[in-house]
């Protein structure tokens, strides 16, 4: 049993326009110390996901049907106070602006040590001084001092190093991290990087990072769901999906990034935009914009399968590469043509470690 | 490029602000001055595109609506077509206006919500009136269909279009009058990775077509990268280094755009290089860093010549200079026990327990003592006394070195006492004979 187990999630917004379908059939594992990214862009549901985990749908949305399971409890069963006490303490969350999580008139040091003395039940001196060895595990320079400075006299990356510091207040094991980089400076962005990592792998946390950034994910993730109107359309471990996408959307997402130092011209892009997830294209969703969409794939909705195997996939125990493409599974002629480089001196990776990278080029 | 004129030449821009302050800081002229850009030239041919490039509160933004004379600069003049813009009376200005457009981050703030695609771009037909003997319908169908929108959708509200359908309705709009040079702020920032891919070809597309120059403002080099002739990073108000992007990429750099460079999250699971992590945030530009405006995070900082340093022993010694300055290092929290107490704050400081040079050792124990007795200008008038660099007394100028103009001193010959690194200069001599940096001597 892995610690959290999600099993087709079907959450829906019911909206004067119609029905909204946010997730379908979604299921996934994340591992106990597992770092599982959930890529993709706006409207792919990522964030609908990590909101489910933490039963925060508001109206019109509901979470229709499907399981999550947390260490084998169902959380869709439990009732409000045990989620409550469940958030924060086992399951917490980081979101990208930091400064609407804080709260502004009450102190960091304040916030931390109520998040502390709720979850772990210390007194007052115990919780603060719980809190400012938060403070500064997560980087904040004097922390003693800081302490009693309110959000507003932080910077961005500050203010986002006290919301890992709450995160991490009460020992979670699953961190959910929504963009939680993407308001910062690249400067900035890699310092927080490297501090979930580290706090990461001290604690042996598991993280789930929703993010549109392929690059935040190569670096930080074990495992990877790449998702595309509201269903994952490809899962795999990292290197299988950096270096042998089997979807011919993680292939245009990899290959729109622009690079530095590569010689193309033009970027390459995936025509159109994200269908409207009121009124979806029938068969693969994807077919108006996939360069390899073929008429079997406007009548067929291609399912999750094993790529190797072509069998259906088995997200929750089975760690194989797995695709949402009729390429997979035998009903398309044709095939998926592209090319994968990874730019190197001559042997991968580069002897000086300094300039080896992946690029993907559709057809 | 034809004729000596570019088509734009900024030269000698500052914008300055007074900072917030309250009624007494004005009663007695306390009200200090926040250098958003400090004294900025570059040049944009026709047809070009110049990438302005640097982090949240470096002035970028700052800079394009100057040129526009959105704001008024303080201080520079801004040369279009030759002619100092800076002087120009309203009305002329409004003329100007056909021939520099702006196009912003957000299109979703810069669309008025209540008017049609048609409208929106035949509001800015009409004020600038349509050349030749095209009908306005076909000239706003004409401007949808080069942005690669439906003409058939010129009916449709702001509201019934994505992000980068917006973003090129933006695009249209600005075509619109015809212009030479578009400012484009942050264009692509806000929009998904295939959808910025589109935009940013599309710029190109019509940068080819239509011969416009671009300023184009990005804090992410690997999106200007792309469709600049030319970039400059900038920090702080000032540019740090310019050139071509074959110039800027390849070492030697400005050391901060080095880190800039390092930073970019690599799309490569098993990337094995090794990543700059600067320390703190960029410093208010309200009392910005003296001498060079990076050296309280540079990790190339130079060191001192008669001192021996490592080099990350003398980048703590210099974030503790500038802590002490700022008064930014917690005292109370550590015992009464004097040791612990040093060691305390050398741990905080990431010092080590004992610095290589004996003399500089004792100095920052001297130092650090001071801190014990929450003396930080002492603390930080005996680091800033003792140990002397250019960095933080001397403000670097851009100076042409063989691959694009970088302001530095490691690229100055006149200062020798750099770190060895094959720092390159004008006449190909190489700055630093290491004495100071290398630790293994
Ligand atoms: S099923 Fe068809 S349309 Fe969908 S991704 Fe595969 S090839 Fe493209
Ligand atoms: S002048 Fe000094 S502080 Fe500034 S960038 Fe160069 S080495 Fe760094």
């Amino acid at each position: 049993m892995a610690m959290l187990e999600v099993e087709d999630l079907n959450v829906r917004f019911y909206t004067d326009d119609g029905v909204v379908k946010a997730t379908n059939d979604l299921s996934y594992r994340i591992e106990a110390g597992e770092r599982f990214g959930v890529v993709g862009e706006s409207g792919a549901g990522k964030s609908v996901t990590s909101l489910a985990l933490m039963r925060l749908i508001d109206e019109p949305g509901v979470i229709e049907s499907g399981e999550i399971r947390f260490k084998g409890q169902n959380l869709l069963e439990m009732n409000e106070e045990e989620m409550r006490s469940l958030r924060g303490n086992e399951i917490a969350m980081i979101f990208q602006d930091a400064e609407t999580a804080l709260n502004p008139s009450y102190t960091v040091g304040e916030q931390i040590s109520e998040a502390i003395r709720y979850h772990l039940d210390l007194d007052e001196a115990a919780a603060r001084e719980r809190a400012i060895e938060t403070l500064e595990s997560v980087g904040i320079p004097s922390a003693a001092e800081r302490y009693s400075d309110y959000p507003h006299e932080f910077s961005g990356g500050m203010q986002q190093r006290v919301v890992i510091a709450i995160a991490l207040s009460c020992d979670p094991d699953l961190i959910i991290a929504d963009e939680p980089t993407t308001a910062l400076d690249v400067t900035i962005e890699a310092q927080i990087l490297e501090l979930l990592e580290e706090v990461a792998t001290e604690f042996d946390t598991a993280i789930q990072l929703i993010t549109h950034d392929l690059g935040v994910v190569a670096e930080f993730c074990d495992r990877v769901m790449v998702m595309y109107a509201g269903h994952p359309v490809e899962m795999a471990p990292v290197e299988d999906v950096y270096y042998n996408p089997q979807h011919p959307y993680t292939v245009g997402l990899m290959s729109s990034i622009p690079r530095i130092g590569d010689d193309r011209d033009r970027l390459q892009t995936i025509p159109g935009r994200m269908p409207d997830l009121i009124e979806m294209p029938p068969g693969c969703n994807f077919h108006p914009r996939c360069p390899y969409a073929e008429e079997s794939c406007t009548r067929v909705d291609p399912q999750l399968v094993d790529v190797e195997t072509g069998d259906p996939a088995d997200p929750i125990n089975s760690d194989a590469q797995t695709a949402a493409c009729l390429a997979h599974t035998g009903e398309l002629t044709g095939e998926l043509e592209y090319e994968v480089t990874v730019r190197g001196e001559d042997d991968f990776p580069g002897p000086d470690g300094a300039s080896s990278s992946a690029e993907v080029t559709d057809r | 490029m034809s004729g000596s004129e570019p088509l734009l030449r900024v030269e000698g821009l500052e914008k300055y602000y007074e900072s917030e302050s309250d009624f007494i800081d004005r009663l007695l002229g306390r009200q200090k001055k926040v250098k958003a850009v400090d004294g900025v030239s570059f040049e944009i041919n026709e047809g070009e595109t110049l990438g302005l490039v640097g982090e949240s509160g470096c002035g970028k933004s700052t800079i394009g609506r100057s040129i526009l004379q959105l704001r008024e600069p303080t201080a520079g003049s801004v040369y279009f077509k030759g002619q100092d813009i800076t002087t120009l009376s309203d009305s002329e200005l409004r003329d100007l206006r056909k021939e520099m457009q702006i196009i912003f981050q957000n299109p979703q703030s810069s669309l008025n919500p209540r008017l049609t695609v048609n409208d929106i771009i035949g509001e800015a037909l009409d004020i600038h009136g349509i050349e030749g003997d095209v009908t306005r319908d076909a000239r706003i169908k004409d401007l949808l269909e080069r942005v690669g929108l439906n003409a058939s959708h010129a009916n449709r509200y702001p509201h019934e279009f994505s992000g980068g359908q917006l973003q090129r309705i933006g695009i249209a709009r600005a075509l619109a009058v015809d212009p030479d040079f578009i400012v484009c702020d942050e264009p692509v920032s806000a929009l998904d990775v295939s959808v910025q891919a589109q935009i940013l070809n599309l710029l190109e597309d019509l940068q080819d077509e239509l011969g416009i120059a671009y300023l184009f403002i990005a804090h992410d080099l690997s999106v200007v990268e792309h469709i600049a002739d030319e970039i400059a990073v900038m920090y702080l108000g000032k540019i740090a280094e310019i050139g071509t992007p074959e110039e800027l990429f390849v070492p030697p750099q400005h050391p901060y755009t080095e880190a800039l460079l390092s930073a970019i999250p690599e799309p490569d699971p098993l990337w094995e290089g090794d990543r700059i992590l600067l320390e703190g945030s960029v410093p208010s530009p309200i009392d910005p860093p003296s001498g060079c405006k990076f050296h309280t995070r540079c990790p190339r900082v130079i060191p001192p010549s008669d001192y021996e340093f490592e080099q990350e022993e003398w980048r703590a010694v210099m974030s503790f200079r500038h802590r002490a300055r700022e008064e930014d290092i917690a005292v109370e929290t550590f015992g009464d026990d004097d040791d612990a107490l040093t060691e305390a704050l050398r741990d905080e400081l990431d010092l080590p327990s004992s610095l290589t040079d004996p003399e500089a050792e004792r100095v920052v124990e001297e130092a650090l003592r001071s801190v014990a007795d929450e003396e930080f200008a002492a603390a930080e008038s005996v680091l800033r006394e003792t140990f002397e660099t250019p960095c933080t007394t001397d403000e670097p100028a851009l100076r042409r070195t063989d691959a694009g103009r970088v302001a530095c001193h490691l690229f100055d010959p006149a200062y020798e006492s750099g770190p060895t690194d094959g720092t390159r200069t004008d006449d190909g001599a190489v700055t630093g004979d290491g004495a100071a940096a290398s630790g293994d001597d």
